[in-house]
């Protein structure tokens, strides 16, 4: 293909691309450098019977126009990155002189809106990931041992936790896990605390969450490793069992590494997913005990005062992030691409 | 695989049969759940003197004389105007699915034709694109949505949503209009075709099976999302996803939280229809980036 021919096909999707993401992602870099105007104060000689006095008022009109003038701000380069919303380098440095011991430090370090968004966030990541690859690889080695007739109807209620928005599917289980909802009510029944509630303890609200990220995310493991095992190599099976190979070195041997390739797409689709774990924290309403980075974005965008600063800044960190878990998907590809050519 | 099956001793298939089980109860039992809950007053959905009111509807019957109402639907569709949200949703979804797939099929075919190395670049940027959280470009919308007067309206939402949704719907076709043999359109081109002739006349007629699965998920993006439609749509454009998120503010308060459940049942039920009618290729769509990667 031309590429002139080629310019005009892409054209349309390029400038969509061009103009509300890539501009948007330089809007995001800019201001998180910059810091909006202080008001501008002007000192009043104000001269009575009693004697003269200083007054300091704002200048309203002065302030507008400096802010129509330069919507973006005042630059502060890195500033934001480091302050106590983010990075935080002072606190963690003090922290890292006053603090003795390890858990003191932590204990400090875990108080800091960043790196508490971090730790759920990474804990969460890490979690859902690896148990939604072995919830999916069973139910998949299960659906496909089960007979034809009742396994289309299996694999659409299969897709429904996967395919439902995620805010919704939150809520139904928040719903369902109150206090006064039957998963909460039988929970309380089975650990005998009529008290208990999962939404009081931060341990819990985070099983809770972790919970439903497996629930939310084990379909597409499941479908990814169904299509997978549908060209398994019949005859590598055949052989192991005249072998010898119980079951269960069947699976450990044979068909996990046939999926090994898919497994690894899975982990890597699903670590980036993970990451940027917003809605749940929204339904479960558990904004008191599990932040996310996500989550921290949103806090500062929302309500009155639209934080943009803070919130371009926290959007970059989470970019950074999402760049470190993305490099073996870009290396992988580009090895691929230099196979090829 | 029927015959291997077959040779699964009894307690496996057992054990099999009952994880199975397990699974399809925890996956499809919190939906009748709400369904079946939604038709109930408060007290019965959140039982706290006896869970099997939430299943006979005691607290309904004494309220409403049957066992099942339909004042939460009432109450969210007409009290609340959660229609004008559906009414969003199905204008917001329908434009961003049309509008994303006519761009991308050009994009993505273009792709898929063009052996060039910065073909290999455009994907690559695209791949990065999808990986980024959409959240975290929404603090750039803001500041020249504000200054140009665009927020609030559904238009801008259907542009930035059909932008975010390119890079994946870019992948999809790229890699389904690779499956079309190249011979197609070359010979069209011999014949004497244009570029653009050849994909109207040839690509255009096989595409519809990548197309449509690429439609679908599509669909889900502008269906599901929640960070871009609650931050960039004014009060009374709301979509669905942010009106239910709204209701929890507003409705724990003054105790309708049944409207909310209401709200989320009607929100689920076009899902549970796609699913139905789509599954095969949903799951075709889901393995072929897969198989790709």
């Amino acid at each position: 293909m031309k590429h002139s021919t080629f310019f005009w096909f892409f054209l349309p999707t390029g400038l969509a691309m061009l103009l509300f993401i890539a501009f948007p992602l330089v809007s995001v870099v800019l201001q998180s450098v910059h810091t909006p105007h202080e008001a501008v104060l002007v000192t009043v000689e104000n001269c009575g019977p009693f004697g003269c006095k200083h007054e300091t008022t704002i200048d309203q009109d002065a302030t507008r126009a400096l802010r129509d003038a330069e919507p973006l701000g005042r630059f502060v380069g890195l500033d934001i990155y480091f302050d106590r919303g983010h990075l935080a380098i002072a606190e963690v440095r003090e922290a890292w002189v006053t603090s003795e011991n390890w858990s003191g430090f932590f204990n400090i370090i875990g108080n800091l809106p960043f790196y508490r968004a971090m730790a759920f966030t990474l804990t969460f990541t890490f979690t859902v990931t690896p148990v939604l690859i072995i919830l999916g690889l069973m139910i998949a080695l299960g659906v496909n041992a089960l007979s034809e007739k009742i396994k289309g109807l299996v694999i659409f209620v299969s897709l429904l936790p996967m395919i439902v928005t995620p805010l919704i599917g939150s809520l139904i289980l928040f719903w369902m896990i109150d206090s006064r909802g039957i998963l909460g009510n039988a929970i309380q029944w089975l650990a005998a605390d009529p008290d208990l509630s999962l939404k009081a303890s931060t341990g819990l609200t985070w099983l809770m969450l972790i919970v439903y990220g497996v629930w939310h995310s084990a379909p597409f493991a499941f479908v990814v490793f169904y299509a997978g095992l549908q060209t398994l190599p019949m005859d590598q099976i055949e052989s192991a069992r005249i072998d010898g190979a119980s079951r269960w070195e069947q699976v450990r041997y044979v068909i996990v590494p046939h999926l090994m390739p898919l497994i690894t797409f899975v982990a890597l689709i699903q670590l980036m997913d993970n990451f940027r774990v917003f809605e749940p924290i929204v339904g479960f309403n558990a904004e008191a005990h599990a932040q996310s980075l996500s989550w921290i974005i949103f806090n500062d965008l929302g309500g009155e005062t639209r934080q943009l600063s803070a919130a371009a800044t926290s959007s970059m960190l989470t970019i950074f992030g999402v760049a470190i878990l993305l490099s073996p998907v870009l290396w992988r590809t580009w090895q691929d691409f230099k196979g090829k050519s | 695989m029927s015959s291997a099956a077959n040779r699964y001793p009894v307690h496996l298939k057992a054990l099999i049969y009952g994880f199975i089980t397990l699974w399809v109860i925890m996956a499809a039992f919190p939906f009748f759940w709400t369904l079946w809950g939604s038709f109930k007053v408060e007290l019965d959905f959140f039982s706290i003197a006896d869970w099997t009111n939430a299943l006979t509807g005691k607290n309904t019957f004494d309220t409403y004389g049957y066992p099942l109402t339909d004042t939460g639907y009432v109450g969210a569709w007409i009290q609340e105007e959660f229609w004008r949200s559906a009414i969003n949703t199905s204008i917001v979804c329908f434009f961003v699915v049309c509008t994303s797939l006519t761009i991308g099929t050009l994009g993505g075919y273009a792709l898929s034709r063009s052996g060039f190395r910065y073909t290999f670049w455009l994907l690559i940027t695209a791949l990065i694109f999808r990986a980024m959280p959409p959240i975290t470009l929404v603090s750039g919308y803001l500041l020249p949505f504000f200054e140009w007067n665009l927020w609030g309206i559904l238009p801008t939402t259907i542009i930035v949503l059909v932008a975010i949704n390119q890079p994946f719907t870019l992948w999809m076709l790229h890699s389904f209009f690779q499956s079309i043999p190249k011979d197609l359109d070359e010979s069209a081109k011999v014949d004497g075709c244009t570029q653009f002739q050849a994909f109207r006349f040839v690509i255009i007629p096989v595409m519809w099976p990548g197309v449509i699965t690429t439609g679908l998920f599509s669909f889900l993006l502008a269906y599901n999302d929640f960070a871009v439609t609650s931050m960039l749509l004014s009060d009374e454009n709301r979509t669905m996803v942010p009106k239910i998120a709204a209701f929890l503010g507003t409705t724990y308060t003054e105790g309708n939280v049944m409207f909310a459940v209401a709200a989320v049942v009607s929100a689920t039920a076009p899902l549970f229809i796609l699913v139905m009618f789509f599954q095969r290729r949903i799951v075709s769509g889901l393995t072929a980036g897969a198989v790709k990667g």
